[in-house]
């Protein structure tokens, strides 16, 4: 008997000491180390986490080998060698939070670069703020972060939520689609519910005449909408807007799309792109799909796009790129950019906290879905183009393509540097410059 | 059972050495350590309804409430101490337990379990679509002064606040103690064993529990507010049931003998948990089940009863030393 | 409320309550037995839907046979789940801890459905798997207008037969019988030379092949990926406490109770969604604190 409790202590012990013994790793000059934080199990695994971490590892492996094009070419971070830890971001904000401090404080590392969930970034940018340390976000949609406070230590390297429902309203308008009603469909929790917020206000400003019919908001994760198709097909509203995402998404469209759902109406799926490779023929064609950003097939040709398509083609045979490897590489080479800018101002060492941070504001630079500028939150949020497009499956590629592809430019979608994005969407607009 | 005063020289001691060790200890741990203390008082609130054969799943609703009580008076009344923060978060789940004991005071067993559980679920509901209160994405706190004093630079906050955290868990463990000890304190264990001899003799199992359930609730409501600061953070998922069923493990993990046990227990869980994270970012879930399965088949009576398993093992050898000196 | 609304409720309630009933049912099976409430519950079902699409993606995919074959293909992989998993469980982890409080061992089916999420990923990896095939064989339904598909339908079937096979076997067999017994008194069944140890580990093994029918027959409407089995433990759970832990017509009658509720609420009142079924669960445990159909048990002082 009295070995069991002895070997459960001992157990124990292991850990503390295990714990105590990673504590002692040394901070290595030659080498920078970044903490990368996405889904790595639960329901955003399989939509956002596995495809961020499938792109940065792309392009952490490419930099480490200096295999990008210019201006990209140096190796890793200005010559350091990149290591990457990974970290799950499933477990809840409160875990989220210890886990950060323990990448810093005990684990050394130089930068962390994640978050998928809004509320995970909302609740670990106080605390790299208090570590005066670099935190970069890079996938997660809330415009909260800046709007309702300033960092120093703080950047995010993709532009925030509100713009995928601007572009949503706008492409309707730039296509000449009129609805008479609307019927919305999306998660009862902050992102579907700022989503819809936004799609409703830019729709108001820019067709007053559409009323909404129906809104209707499942559970996250219920991925049961039997009741819910037969509500919006008796409502039979001109427009469904969804903002639905990941396996709901999926889930959704395989109950919906046999019952003729969407058929004969405008179906708007905000940030869909994600779960057309997985669908496929399942997706009927003519949806309108979001990818939050010209990311995947809304990429307008450039050099550095090029480079990653071909890079994730060959690491991945077979995958099609989406928005979460877009965003993994923009976040990449954002980071790089101000890395390299703060060690040619200070000589070539590897930079500080304070000397990434105080290089990163308000950087530009070229990534694949285009260029991107940190022009909001004080040189800290970053705002790129938009695009929409139409779902049409290609029975040759045996892929969904996008077509009648509309892009939007950066300044027309984001709001203007001092104005709240919701309060720019009320107000219809004001120094939105769109051609 | 060493009495008020051995109870309170023992929580002058523990004071002291949380306070040394606090000092040498990395950053890191010193945040492991605050949370695993605010969520130990939690825990410990299970503790004190376990001893009348209470188990509730419903505990986060207190946590919720305690945090969401500190973050209100932090961010629309400006109250930035943290022991008055602290204090609401103690009266906001006093207040709350006060109104929901009464409403359970009929259940036991699974179903007191389900029911709080499902009350949990439901403030869980009512936070999310609350976007005064920042919904499912929750709001932030700023970090609070004690006694007035605003400490500088984040390593300072943090063991300032884990010297805060570890006076309040002394106190409330030393008090808990000090209530387990007491006549009231052990009927709940008679309640525990047989009720209706309870009622029979003369006490009232409905005091007994309700009792039980407000300083539970309290309990709740303090660990909340510890953890909101410490955190910085606070959103519904405080109120969710897995949330609550880990409080519920930490009470088992620790047993009901041994108020100490509860927060080794909780410093024990957030390390595993992190060095789990750590190593196996990919598995850290599973590791954290085979951890939890091998602890609760090892240590039945939960590590509180560890000390009792080595006492008789001294005594032999003792007597086998006595034996053969003779 | 015109015809066609209130025909709509009813059917989207029946079709709603047909799919809890089938999910839930397993986890009332295992609690009434073995007193145990299975929090692997969810895992179990997720395991059902992997192994379900991983069948109907190798035998559709490679077109291997009559189409229809498919479904028992689904009913298969459910029985190979419950074959392989039920032994596992029960005799390799749960039965050490039998002789423990009830909470203890949902803290060990806690640490269970943790292991089992990752070995999950493990296996099957974080991609999205689908078993689309069967869903479309059954064609569509039209009732006042609205087109539903029939494999929703037959699902009410499906659940109808379990239902009646449930309650026929526990209450008109011999083996039912014995089972009750042991409901009712584990030790004086045991006096009576009832081989408990067995019973216990049958009654798991068909709450796990419940679970996994459940997630085998939900596949096809789904994408199956990491995380499907976490609102199903919340809605198992919610659906056996209102109708009554370990009482089989107790989790039919809850079902249909649930399934109502949430089709009028999200016809009439879309905003409630999100706590109709904890409402329904706080009002029914206020009135019944035991749930819907409670257990019979001697009262022991």
């Amino acid at each position: 008997m009295k070995f069991r409790g002895l070997a459960a202590a001992l157990v124990a012990g292991a850990g503390v000491l295990g714990s105590f013994a990673s504590s002692a790793t040394a901070q290595d000059d030659n080498v920078f180390k970044l903490a990368f934080v996405a889904f790595l199990s639960g329901q955003a695994a399989e939509s956002f986490g596995k495809p961020a971490v499938q792109g940065a590892k792309a392009v952490i492996d490419a930099l480490n080998a200096g295999s990008l094009p210019k201006p990209y070419d140096k190796v890793g971070f200005g010559g350091l060698k990149i290591e990457v830890q990974l970290i799950d971001e499933a477990g809840g904000a409160t875990k989220q939070v210890e886990e950060l401090r323990n990448a810093f404080e005990r684990d050394h590392v130089d930068a962390v670069l994640g978050y998928v969930s809004s509320g995970d970034c909302l609740a670990v940018s106080p605390a790299a703020e208090e570590l005066k340390k670099l935190l970069v976000l890079f996938d997660c949609g809330t415009p909260r972060i800046f709007e309702e406070n300033k960092f120093k230590y703080v950047f995010r390297t993709a532009a925030h939520g509100a713009m995928d429902n601007v572009a949503m309203a706008r492409y309707l308008v730039k296509r000449g689609i009129k609805v008479a009603d609307v019927g919305a469909m999306n998660q009862d929790y902050a992102w579907g519910q700022d989503s819809w917020k936004d799609f409703k206000g830019s729709l108001a400003q820019l067709e007053p005449e559409a009323k909404t019919k129906v809104e209707l908001w499942p559970k996250f994760g219920a991925g049961q909408y039997g009741t819910e198709i037969s509500t919006l097909l008796q409502e039979n509203p001109a427009l469904i807007y969804s903002s639905l995402w990941g396996g709901d998404l999926q889930a959704f469209v395989l109950q919906a799309a046999p019952r003729g759902l969407m058929k004969d109406r405008v179906v708007v799926l905000s940030a869909s792109d994600h779960v057309l490779p997985p669908l496929g023929n399942k997706m009927p064609d003519g949806v309108i799909v979001g990818a939050r950003g010209s990311n995947g097939q809304f990429a307008e040709k450039s050099p550095i796009n090029d480079w990653y398509v071909a890079t994730l083609a060959a690491a991945y045979p077979g995958l099609i790129p989406v928005q979460p490897h877009y965003r993994a590489a923009q976040g990449l080479l954002g980071l790089k950019t101000a890395i390299e800018k703060a060690m040619a101002a200070n000589g070539g060492k590897k930079p500080t906290s304070d000397e990434m941070a105080a290089a990163m504001v308000g950087i530009e630079w070229d990534a694949p879905p285009g260029h991107i500028k940190l022009a909001l939150g004080d040189g800290h949020q970053a705002v790129q183009s938009n695009a929409a497009g139409r779902s049409k499956w290609d029975p040759d590629a045996k892929m969904v393509r996008l077509v009648d592809i509309e892009h939007f430019a950066a300044e027309c979608v984001n709001p203007p540097p001092g104005v709240k994005a919701a309060d720019w969407i009320a107000q219809g607009f004001p120094g939105a410059k769109c051609d | 059972m060493a009495g008020i005063v051995g109870t309170l020289a023992a929580a002058v001691i523990a004071f002291a050495v949380l306070a040394v060790a606090g000092y040498a200890m990395p950053n890191w741990l010193v945040l492991v350590a605050t949370l695993a203390f605010a969520k130990g008082l939690v825990a410990l609130g299970i503790v004190v309804l376990m001893r009348g054969g209470l188990v509730s799943f419903g505990q986060g609703t207190f946590y919720c409430a305690g945090a969401y009580a500190a973050g209100m008076a932090m961010r629309s009344f400006g109250i930035g101490d943290a022991a008055l923060l602290v204090a609401l978060g103690a009266i906001a789940g006093l207040i709350l337990g006060a109104i929901i004991a009464p409403l359970l005071a009929g259940y036991r067993g699974i179903f007191f379990a389900t029911l709080t559980l499902a009350l949990s679920m439901i403030v869980y509901g009512i936070l999310n679509k609350t976007y005064s209160l920042g919904g499912s994405d929750g709001l932030n706190l700023h970090a609070p002064r004690f006694f007035g004093y605003q400490p500088a630079g984040s390593q300072n906050a943090g063991y300032a606040l884990f010297l805060f955290t570890s006076l309040v868990t002394v106190i409330a463990a030393a008090l808990c103690r000090i209530h387990f000890d007491s006549v009231r304190g052990l009927l709940s264990h008679a309640a525990r064993d047989n009720e209706i001899r309870v009622e029979y003799l003369g006490a009232s199992v409905r005091w007994v529990n309700g009792i039980n359930f407000v300083i539970a609730a309290a309990l709740g409501g303090i660990g909340g507010a510890l953890s909101a600061l410490s955190l910085g953070h606070i959103d519904p998922d405080f109120a969710f049931w897995t949330t609550s069923g880990e409080f519920v493990f930490l009470a088992i993990l620790s047993g009901y003998m041994s108020v100490a046990a509860v927060f080794v227990a909780a410093i024990l869980l957030e390390l595993v948990r992190s060095f789990s994270s750590q190593y196996f970012p990919n598995t850290w879930q599973g590791a954290l089940g085979v951890f939890l399965l091998l602890i609760i088949l090892f240590l039945p009576g939960g590590l509180g009863s560890l000390p009792l398993r080595l006492r008789p093992s001294r005594a032999k050898s003792a007597r086998a030393s006595m034996e053969k000196s003779k | 409320m015109s015809a066609k609304l209130a025909a709509a409720i009813l059917i989207d309630g029946v079709i709603d309550a047909s799919w809890l009933f089938i999910v839930a049912v397993g986890l009332t099976l295992v609690f009434g037995v073995l007193n145990i409430l299975n929090f692997a519950h969810g895992s179990l079902f997720a395991v059902g839907a992997y192994a379900a699409a991983s069948a109907v993606g190798w035998y559709y995919g490679g077109e291997l046979g009559p189409p229809f074959l498919g479904y028992l293909l689904m009913l298969g992989s459910a029985l190979a789940v419950a074959l392989i998993l039920g032994p596992l469980l029960e005799r390799g982890v749960l039965r050490f801890f039998y002789r423990r409080d009830e909470v203890v061992l949902v803290l060990v089916t806690y640490a269970l459905f943790l292991i089992l999420e990752d070995a999950t990923k493990l296996i099957w990896g974080a991609e999205a798997y689908y078993a689309s095939e069967p869903y479309a064989l059954l064609g569509n339904v039209s009732f006042f207008g609205l087109s539903y598909v029939g494999y929703d339908f037959a699902l009410i079937g499906l659940a109808l037969i379990v239902g009646l096979l449930l309650w026929f076997g526990i209450n008109r067999t011999v083996s039912g019988k014995i089972v009750l017994a042991v409901i009712h008194d584990r030790d004086i069944s045991r006096a009576m030379g009832v081989n408990v140890s067995r019973v216990f580990a049958l009654a798991f093994m068909l709450g796990v092949f419940l679970a996994a029918l459940g997630g085998a027959f939900t596949a096809p409407k789904i994408s199956v990926q990491p995380g499907i089995g976490i609102t199903v433990i919340l809605l198992s759970f919610a659906v056996v406490v209102i109708g009554g832990l370990g009482s089989v017509e107790g989790a039919a009658a809850a079902a249909l109770f649930v399934g109502f509720a949430r089709a009028a609420a999200i016809h009439l009142v879309p905003w409630a969604e999100l706590f109709i079924v904890y409402l329904v669960m706080a009002l029914v445990l206020a009135f019944r604190p035991e749930g819907l159909f409670q257990r019979m048990s001697a009262r022991k002082i």
